[in-house]
């Protein structure tokens, strides 16, 4: 469904390139530099950090499906174990791993 | 004539028996229908929500929106669709062609792939899978792969730079989105979309949790990149971010992308939160019911546009606080909160409704004093560092 409208465009469209139209953007200047800059340290903080949440997400799913089905000291447990994680993202802030350099 | 849906499917499929195709083919073959409709139906919404959304928008900016181009301007995106058509498609030089090609492609199958799980009305549902909300959340997920795929292929250090941060942001706000859809689940039973539907005959779930709620909207808001949290894509940030080397329809999948992935976020909370198919006879004529899903979602986009309207565009650190310090802290406390709170009023009788809004109500409020505290402290922290200037210059006039 996505393809069909790309696909009539390439069809439809005019192709004359030449070297200007080929070159990449930069703000209407020749470009300085590598394409490949590099990645920044902080991204991979994030990545790293949300990670571990999602993990943590994996594992609470089938806890929250079986919720009904819980006695309170079960709920308490599963209360636990995001506290504990909690408290890991407390430890990243006091650290200043959540700034953004 | 109560159940329109099932009677043309049943219908088609005798029809083809009848031929003498075989029953299994037959059942592929109708999803393969069923899904292509479902595929279109979307793409073709896609028009009317553009239309509807520069319309709302210019007139929030006290302008008229376009109202040449057909009746009240609505073909106004048929002409710019066809406009695009006719760009030429440049692909610059050393990037990496199918790469380039196929990112727009993933982005949208990705955002069209979510309408799949979505119950449309009762018993009109693509799939019926009961891990249904865990799929969406992964599908979106696609769509940030897509943008990864832009970002990179391009031979542009800004489309790398933007797709990073894109990546940043969906990512970070994924986290209170899967934190505030386990609420629903708690509460509904099931991580299935028509269960989750079902679960809410007695009382719809924006009021048994209204906290949560509100956090995946903005959230949601975040993830599919509108504004306020639009720094990736608007033309003054950035050189307009990782779609930049994109001309032609592939720029215009990307936008219409955006566009479907925005409603379907407004038909996501219309499911979870608000009942979805839900409302008065809904039951017995599944066509009220998707009537009352369309509305319900198209209220929600409503809302949506109206934030965008509304708020000016953050910056990208204060968008990393606001989820890191915020957000996800609140998603937390209230998932905690609801967990235990829900578990003891069921054992101990009370009634669970007013147990859960009293509870998010004082949350909200605990919330709002720990904002206060914090903004009085930043404040005397910058009048402190003003006081000595002050001082100085009146040393120096003496």
């Amino acid at each position: 469904m996505a393809a069909l409208p790309i696909a009539l465009n390439s069809i439809v469209s005019p192709r004359k390139p030449n070297k200007t139209k080929l070159d990449t953007y930069e703000c209407g200047i020749e470009t300085v530099g590598d394409a490949w800059v590099q990645l920044k340290g902080q991204y991979y903080i994030f990545g790293l950090i949300f990670l571990i949440f999602d993990i943590e997400a994996v594992f609470l799913f089938p806890w929250a499906v079986a919720y009904d089905r819980l006695q309170f000291y079960m709920v308490l447990e599963g209360v636990l174990f995001i506290l504990i994680l909690a408290g890991g993202l407390a430890y990243a802030w006091r650290k200043g791993a959540l700034e953004w350099v | 004539m109560s159940d329109p849906f099932t009677t043309i499917g049943q219908f088609i499929k005798d029809l083809l028996i009848g031929i003498g195709i075989d029953a299994v083919v037959t059942d592929v073959a109708l999803n393969i229908v069923g899904a292509v409709v479902l595929g279109g139906l979307v793409g073709a919404a896609a028009i009317l929500l553009i239309w509807a959304e520069r319309k709302l928008v210019a007139r929030i900016q006290d302008r008229l929106g376009p109202n040449r181009v057909g009746p009240f301007g609505l073909l106004q995106t048929i002409a710019d669709a066809l406009k695009l058509i006719t760009k030429e498609v440049l692909i610059p030089r050393g990037a990496d062609r199918y790469v380039f090609i196929m990112a727009p492609l993933v982005v949208v199958a990705g955002v069209i792939g979510m309408w799949a799980v979505m119950p449309l009305a009762p018993g009109l549902i693509g799939s019926d899978i009961n891990v249904g909300l865990l799929y969406v959340i992964a599908i979106g997920a696609i769509g940030t792969l897509g943008i990864i795929m832009a970002g990179l292929s391009s031979n542009n250090k800004y489309a790398l730079l933007g797709a990073f941060r894109t990546v940043a942001q969906m990512l970070s706000y994924t986290v209170p989105i899967i934190l505030a859809l386990l609420i629903p689940v708690m509460l509904a039973g099931s991580m299935g979309m028509s269960t989750i539907v079902e679960a809410q005959r007695s009382v719809w779930f924006i009021f048994l949790a209204p906290l949560a709620a509100i956090i995946f909207f903005i959230s949601s808001i975040a993830e599919v990149g509108r504004a306020p949290f639009d720094l990736l894509e608007a033309e003054s940030e950035i050189v307009a971010g990782f779609h930049i080397e994109y001309s032609g329809m592939a720029f215009g999948m990307f936008f219409v992308g955006e566009f479907i992935h925005a409603f379907t976020i407004g038909a996501l909370f219309a499911v979870i939160f608000l009942g979805g198919w839900q409302g008065p006879g809904a039951e017995s004529f599944p066509l009220l019911g998707l009537f009352y899903f369309v509305a319900k979602s198209f209220l929600m986009y409503f809302v949506v546009i109206w934030i965008r309207g509304t708020f000016p565009r953050i910056r990208i650190d204060q968008m990393n606080s606001f989820n890191w310090k915020f957000i996800t802290p609140l998603a937390l406390t209230v998932f905690v909160v609801t967990a235990i709170l829900d578990k003891l009023s069921v054992e101990a009788g009370f009634n669970r409704t007013a147990v859960l809004l009293a509870a998010n109500a004082i949350i909200v409020l605990g919330t709002l004093f720990l904002l206060r505290t914090h903004a009085r402290s930043l404040r005397r922290r910058l009048e402190v560092t003003d006081r000595p200037q002050i001082q100085r210059s009146e040393a120096a006039g003496d």
